[in-house]
């Protein structure tokens, strides 16, 4: 057991001693959880919008007006005539484009009836519905306005309750997910790195004629950075919940034992990988083509699992980031207990288990 | 191999569109317009019906086991409210975690149910329902993606990341893997120039990148179907220039790194936050204003932005312009820092 933390202690010096790879690893969650929570939202706001009103009388004024005052468009630019709207969209900027046909104050008065043509760029499909849809939505309010609307027979009225997160904030699907990256990343790629690189420097061969079991040393090189990753997961959740207002409403126990079994998960990943390689830069690859790639896109948090096609979602089962990411939702965003995550607990154990088992298996014969 | 592999499953992947929402409805009602109106909010395409029950309670189990996303609850005497009150009222819990997908389905269920108000309406007030009052018609065209579909959105992004990371990450790799091995001593006793031994470290990645932009191309081409209206030659151009910079970043990296560990972290850590705020995933005009700033000084976004105008909207030089004396201003400034790092003795 002595020799045991010997090795231990050994390897937090190697870590230690890199102080470029220790900042970056502890940084990135930080700088992950800023980005995520402050920059990146699907929020469609503040989207350049031009004008062509052929029309230019006080009602397409008003229109302009109450559309520009919106949080939703900025009225950059005015054309004049229908050729300039193909060159706008191509310069990139502007998204949306505002038609108002003649004579539109006096189809409005007289007519009872108008047109407003929208044109969207629609070459990013999402901000192109969304647009249309807060547009119009603007463009009939504009309308109520003009009529005093009188209260219409028959309405069916609806009421709605935004459930764990009635400020529709970005953050709270994006934490557990950041959280799932950093840890496989950490554990898993950090873990199979650094056994990889004995092995490529020859000073493997130095180690495993130590007293200690070819396997006690492996593990002792995984449990720094498991260390590690334990320090992750309570900045992340620490940075979360007084930067970025995400509450914890499960039990915190729980959750932080939860992270732990995803951190072994992951250590069990790193194992399996730093097994079956030889050079950094096969195991690099691996991580990134195995771990990294399906941990963002199956996990859930940037793409939606359900809008995939049926082999995707099958495949999205055998990743571990996956059942953690719902794990960690579940506790922490919907405040649920144990009853409800078992089921994925279990899932998570039983990975553990099968690639603790294979990498024990495929290292006894590469290193007897 | 990889790349391939990548531009195959993240645009199959990375879709936003908001469909397939899980519904539970509990009705208390058990009346003919909440038949009806549930039936039209299936057949409109976008809900899944998973659970009907008659107690509010079994539909919030089904959100709080991730079954469900919204709960349309229907109160008792709802028909006969509608009819006799002239007005009934239902209650929509959504399961906000996922805060756009709640938003816009929300929206659409309440668009349904005032469509499904229309009906009755009109079915209730024989004469001229109301008198006749002023309509705004608004129509809505979208140009460059008539059929909406994602793909066209992000394949070309993809591909731009693509080359981003195999780029920077092989550059910064290669050079580390010789200074660990200790061969660079030997490449550094010879009398070649420090500015020629990186130009013979960058002009081999530098086809290599032209060459994965080709097959990514071809996968677009013609595993997409997505045809590129603008000039692809104009892509090439831009494509070349650009690569030049994201290697001066990786050989950049590589003077600074010792270990290739640390080489992968540094090029990861800097990509990781290129590609978040590149405008792959989520529009960089969302972002708040001093990001948006931030955005200037980052390569990935430039290159996202050009291809995506050259792919989808056909845009000329002229358009892109700008963004490429930005691109050979990077070009110049990353590879003249990563000459001037590099040093031939330790």
């Amino acid at each position: 057991m002595k020799q045991f933390f010997a090795f231990i202690k050994k390897e937090f010096f190697h870590i230690w001693r890199d102080k470029r790879t220790l900042f970056i690893l502890l940084g990135m969650p930080i700088t992950q959880i800023i980005i995520f929570g402050f920059a990146l939202t699907n929020e469609v706001k503040n989207s350049k919008m031009a004008i062509l009103d052929f029309s230019k009388d006080a009602s397409s004024k008003q229109l302009i007006q109450k559309m520009s005052i919106s949080k939703y468009f900025d009225a950059t630019s005015v054309l004049y005539n229908y050729q300039e709207v193909e060159p706008t969209f191509k310069k990139g900027k502007v998204k949306m484009v505002l038609v108002i046909p003649q004579q539109f104050a006096n189809d409005l008065q007289h007519g009872n009836q108008a047109h407003i043509q929208l044109i969207c760029d629609g070459s990013d499909p999402n901000v192109a519905n969304t647009l249309s849809t807060y547009a119009t939505a603007i463009i009939k309010d504009f309308q109520s306005q003009l009529v005093k609307e009188q209260k219409l027979p028959y309405r069916i009225e609806t009421d709605i309750r935004m459930m764990y997160n009635p400020e529709l904030k970005g953050a709270y699907s994006f934490v557990p997910g950041v959280m799932a990256l950093i840890l496989m990343l950490t554990c898993a790629m950090m873990t199979s790195i650094a056994i990889v690189k004995e092995k490529e420097m020859g000073t493997m061969e130095i180690i495993l004629v130590s007293p200690l079991k070819p396997f006690g040393v492996v593990i002792a090189k995984a449990i720094p950075y498991m260390l590690l990753s334990m320090v992750n997961v309570i900045t992340i959740l620490l940075l979360s919940v007084y930067v970025l207002d995400v509450p914890i409403r499960g039990n915190l126990i729980l959750l932080l034992s939860e992270g732990l079994l995803f951190t072994i998960t992951s250590l069990a990943l790193g194992l399996l990988i730093s097994s079956i390689t030889d050079s950094q830069q096969v195991a690099m690859l691996i991580s990134l083509m195995g771990l990294f790639l399906p941990t963002t896109v199956f996990s859930g948090y940037m793409f939606p699992i359900e809008n995939m096609p049926i082999p995707l979602q099958v495949m999205s089962n055998i990743v571990p980031a996956k059942w953690f990411y719902f794990i960690v939702k579940t506790i922490m965003i919907k405040g649920l207990g144990f009853q409800y995550v078992w089921k994925e607990t279990c899932i998570l154990i039983g990975m553990t288990l099968v690639l603790f088992g294979l990498s024990i298996k495929n290292f006894k014969t590469r290193l007897s | 191999m990889m790349p391939t592999l990548q531009l195959i499953i993240i645009p199959m992947a990375a879709d936003y569109e908001v469909r397939n929402i899980n519904l539970a409805v509990a009705d208390h009602d058990h009346s003919v317009y909440t038949q009806q109106m549930v039936q039209k909010i299936k057949s409109s395409g976008y809900f899944k019906l998973v659970n009907y029950s008659s107690t509010f309670q079994e539909a919030v189990t089904s959100i709080e086991a991730d079954k469900a996303d919204i709960v349309l609850e229907i109160p008792a005497k709802f028909e006969q409210n509608i009819v006799r009150e002239d007005h009934a009222s239902l209650f929509i819990a959504v399961n906000a975690v996922n805060g756009m997908k709640a938003n816009l389905g929300a929206a659409y269920l309440q668009n349904i149910i005032q469509n499904y108000n229309n009906q009755i309406r009109t079915k209730w007030v024989q004469f001229p329902p109301v008198p006749p009052q002023t309509n705004i018609t608004v129509s809505v065209s979208n140009w460059f993606n008539p059929m909406m579909s994602y793909k066209y959105f992000m394949v070309p992004a993809v591909l731009a990341t693509l080359l981003t990371l195999l780029g920077t990450f092989l550059t910064a790799l290669n050079i580390v893997r010789e200074k660990e091995i200790g061969t660079i001593e030997q490449i550094n006793v010879t009398p070649i120039k420090k500015y020629h031994f990186i130009l013979g470290k960058l002009i081999p990645f530098w086809v290599l990148g032209l060459a994965v932009l080709t097959i990514g191309l071809l996968i677009m081409r013609f595993g997409y179907q997505i045809h590129p209206v603008g000039n692809v030659l104009i892509l090439y151009l831009f494509a070349s220039l650009y690569l030049l910079s994201i290697l001066g970043l990786g050989l950049l990296i590589s003077t600074y790194a010792d270990t290739q560990q640390q080489a992968m972290l540094i090029s990861f850590f800097i990509l990781m936050i290129f590609i978040l705020l590149g405008g792959l995933f989520t529009p960089i005009d969302s972002m708040p204003p001093w990001v948006q700033k931030l955005t200037w000084l980052n390569p990935v976004s430039y290159f996202i932005d050009v291809v995506r105008m050259v792919v989808l909207k056909g845009s000329g030089l002229s358009d892109i312009k700008n963004h490429i004396f930005v691109i050979i201003g990077f070009a110049i400034f990353l590879n003249s820092w990563a000459v001037w790092n590099y040093k031939k003795t330790s």
